[in-house]
């Protein structure tokens, strides 16, 4: 228990430079895909420091408290998961601050906000079934919903959860805001909803959304560690190298991709959520 | 003071013209030019923005648009008039709908000549934006320490 207190220290305190550097190498790596030279590694933060320094005008000023709310369950889903309690849990609480966030778009009134939430509300709709399955997949397999429990038995789940991991890092292009599934914050400029849901959030708040987003990547990147972690350091090693390869086959796909539209984004993630994951439940319910 | 010169987030906007200095805008953005090297940003979101690009002149029907734009930028702020219609409503000058440059509207800190203005031209404009914007900044921050001290 002493360790995950450690880890969920680590966590609020590494978390936003983490994802902040990750997020640099994101933007140099789609920079180097186009042929262009790209922003500097540490852009990110150029960027926050920016913002922060910048005068803040907000169209309702209940903005501010939601979007920290978002920002303080997102820190809660982290530290309760690097710390090793209920992964149940996390996600739930991580269903709670996007729920925040989807208030902090509508609060504004502005068209392309409240579009963006509302499609962020779909969002959560479509992963959401993928993500639950992938608990349940790591209680058969572990007959724990701790992650502590789940982190230290000694295999790699990989093994007995393909499925789930695969549905996994499907739905993680929608909740990374990758293009195919960016429906509800056009990352691109010259789109349809100008900025989506952040549309109406600049400077300070805008900087507070970009943090939440580093903290929620850095935690996602947790749970794919999950599937490879066996206690070992050879299993660490796995799970890191992995969890690279997953964030680079993110932003190819980003690249590669034109958005969609939430129908098809639904109907796709839910076909490939049932068609990997729930085979996959199936078949470890049926073994056991 | 924090250095706040390599990010500096672009709104454009395209008034009265023909087009061609908007085209020239984006080949800033293309992989010839790249100007994201330099931190720069094309948001459509005036509330994100520091540097209003405006391209072509101002009409009649545009004017409000473009004020109201400027006032959505939040502080601090400044303004690249972009080719010679948005400096000085060039070849559409005489026009009976035309009001002017960008200058009649809102306050053009850098005038980027041009007829189409070269992305060059435009890069060189928007590093002497980003200049202006950190004394900006600079004031700015001096000016609500002021106003906190003064209560």
């Amino acid at each position: 228990m002493n360790m995950g207190i450690v880890y969920a220290i680590a966590y609020i305190v590494l978390a936003p430079f983490v994802g902040g550097f990750l997020d640099g190498v994101d933007r140099k790596i789609s920079a180097r895909m186009q042929r262009r030279v790209g922003p500097p590694l540490l852009q990110p933060f150029y960027d926050i420091v920016k913002l922060f320094n910048k005068e803040t005008i907000s169209v309702d000023s209940s903005q501010t408290f939601l979007l920290l709310t978002y920002f303080v369950l997102m820190l809660v889903t982290g530290v309760m998961f690097f710390s090793g309690s209920d992964i149940l849990m996390c996600f739930f609480v991580l269903s709670t601050a996007a729920t925040f966030l989807y208030f902090a778009g509508v609060i504004t009134s502005s068209p392309y906000s409240s579009i963006g939430a509302q499609r962020e509300l779909i969002q959560m709709m479509t992963y959401e079934p993928a993500v639950l399955l992938t608990c349940v997949g790591f209680y058969l397999a572990a007959g724990s919903f701790n992650v502590n429990e789940i982190a230290s038995t000694g295999t790699s789940y990989i093994f007995r959860l393909p499925g789930f991991f695969v549905a996994f890092v499907f739905i993680l292009t929608i909740k990374m805001r990758k293009s195919p599934f960016d429906t509800s914050t056009s990352h691109h400029m010259h789109q349809e909803l100008v900025k989506g849901i952040t549309t109406e959030m600049g400077s300070k708040n805008l900087a507070l959304f970009q943090i939440t987003e580093w903290y929620e990547n850095v935690f996602l990147m947790g749970v794919i560690c999950l599937f490879f972690v066996n206690g070992s350091i050879t299993g660490l090693v796995i799970s890191l190298a992995v969890f690279l390869l997953v964030y680079f086959l993110e932003i190819l796909i980003d690249n590669c991709c034109a958005r969609m539209k939430w129908q098809d984004m639904l109907v796709i993630t839910w076909i490939v959520t049932f068609f990997t994951a729930g085979v996959n439940l199936v078949i470890l319910m049926v073994i056991r | 003071m924090a250095n706040i010169t390599r990010s500096p987030w672009l709104l454009h906007y395209d008034g009265s013209s023909c087009n061609g200095c908007d085209i020239e805008v984006l080949a800033c953005l293309t992989p010839v030019y790249d100007a994201e090297r330099l931190g720069v940003m094309n948001t459509g979101d005036p509330m994100q923005a520091d540097i209003f690009l405006i391209t072509g002149g101002i009409n009649s029907q545009n004017q409000a648009t473009v004020k109201q734009l400027y006032d959505q930028m939040p502080n601090p702020k400044v303004v690249v008039a972009v080719g010679v219609c948005a400096c000085t409503g060039g070849i559409f000058k005489e026009c009976y709908n035309i009001l002017g440059g960008a200058d009649t509207t809102v306050p053009v800190d850098i005038y980027v000549p041009g007829c189409a203005a070269r992305p060059q031209a435009i890069i060189d404009g928007i590093i002497q934006a980003v200049e202006l914007f950190q004394k900006r900044s600079d004031d700015y921050k001096a000016m609500v320490k002021e106003k906190k001290r003064r209560g």
